[in-house]
């Protein structure tokens, strides 16, 4: 029987995903990303909608200047991600539709809490120049400073808020 | 040598194919980060609880993995690290003020932006929603950007490297981070065992109540 609460053992586990970033690194010249797909879905959504407001935005024309926002190489790696996590999930029986949550927490205010998050990521991945992907593990692989500043602090920054959104979790 | 695929010269025949790899290790990414327990909010956060330190274990050892593989390639002359470090310039003050602002994001959302892919693939709504977030914040910050001012580009100190700060070769270097991970893997261990004692024994009484009060 499959057990759903089973998970690799995370030593193995990070010379696995140790092994993908290298790979990535050698073959492609760069390492993986996340936030970065996002952003480009979000560019291109925009630029379907409103394309005078993304030209004159500098941050968001610099992304659709050469060749449309979803022709990038991490929209495509982070199609690879689906993927490979719904393939995780089902194969490990841990598929399903739910909100993650504590038992005594509203679903609305965990879905609330969950996208005031990612809107504070996605805001804090552009100043930083990539994620917990894109910059601390693929940056810090290769020794960048920045990349391991950078990961210092979104341990000290998590630690500095745990306390206040434990309820969720209760 | 640069790389096998030099991305941003590529005709497009090689293109394609470079996109196809680009599916193939998001594939394998995605797929580690699932079975590590990644796609579970609880699982990350557990970290900044003290009660499960996967998420230490897991980057760090992804990190000294890629780190004594890349050393050891760029030695052999298989991989230009100079080529790679190229793409991770130090932008000192907006990297550490992002990092803060993205590990309070990762404690109230429950996932990182890749993590969070991971769990929305799996059918978790919150996984989805930070998705949706992230976008939603990214494009924010590109509407913002101009009204801060010479922030984004301040502490510029291009491609700084760890040996090169603290002016060690790259081999020693990357002894002294795995020699640091493995002390830091014994206490996150300590830790989550000593929690983990704690918890049961704030238990332990309730459990003796409910079992007499059987008999």
């Amino acid at each position: 029987m499959k057990n759903p609460d089973r998970f690799w053992n995370p030593y193995l586990a990070g010379v696995a995903l140790g092994v993908v970033l290298l790979s990535t690194h050698v073959v492609m010249g760069h390492g993986l990303g996340a936030a970065s797909a996002s952003f480009r879905v979000g560019v291109a959504a925009l630029k379907a909608v409103v394309p005078e407001h993304v030209q004159a935005v500098p941050g968001l024309a610099s992304v659709v200047e050469t060749r449309p926002a979803l022709d990038n190489w991490i929209v495509f790696e982070v199609l690879g991600v689906v993927l490979g996590g719904a393939l995780g999930a089902l194969s490990a029986g841990r598929s399903g539709r739910e909100v993650l949550k504590g038992a005594t927490f509203g679903s609305g205010r965990r879905i609330a809490l969950a996208t005031a998050g990612g809107v504070m990521m996605g805001f804090a991945a552009r100043l930083a120049r990539g994620c917990t992907s894109g910059q601390a593990l693929s940056g810090g692989a290769v020794m960048s400073v920045g990349a391991w500043a950078f990961m210092l602090s979104v341990f000290a920054g998590g630690y500095a808020v745990a306390i206040l959104v434990r309820r969720q979790w209760r | 040598m640069n790389s096998l695929f030099p991305f941003e010269s590529l005709g497009d025949a090689h293109r394609t194919l470079g996109l196809g790899l680009a599916v193939l290790f998001g594939l394998g990414f995605g797929f580690v980060l699932e079975r590590a327990g990644f796609g579970r909010a609880q699982k990350l956060v557990g970290q900044f609880y003290g009660s499960d330190m996967t998420v230490l274990k897991v980057m760090f050892t992804a990190i000294v993995t890629a780190m004594i593989g890349a050393v050891i390639l760029s030695g052999a002359g298989l991989l230009d690290l100079e080529v790679v470090q190229l793409k991770y310039p130090t932008y000192l003050w907006p990297m550490i003020a992002g990092g803060l602002l993205l590990g309070a994001g990762f404690v109230v959302a429950g996932y990182c932006p890749g993590t969070s892919v991971v769990a929305a693939a799996s059918g978790k709504l919150d996984g989805l929603a930070t998705v949706g977030g992230v976008m939603l914040g990214s494009l924010a910050y590109a509407e913002l950007e101009p009204a801060m001012g010479a922030f984004p580009n301040s502490g510029r100190l291009g491609v700084f490297t760890l040996p090169q700060w603290l002016h060690l070769p790259a081999a020693l270097v990357v002894i002294v981070v795995a020699a640091i991970a493995a002390a830091a893997f014994l206490g996150a261990t300590w830790i989550e065992r000593r929690l983990a004692a704690r918890q049961l024994a704030a238990e332990a009484p309730a459990a003796r109540t409910r079992s007499g009060a059987g008999h």
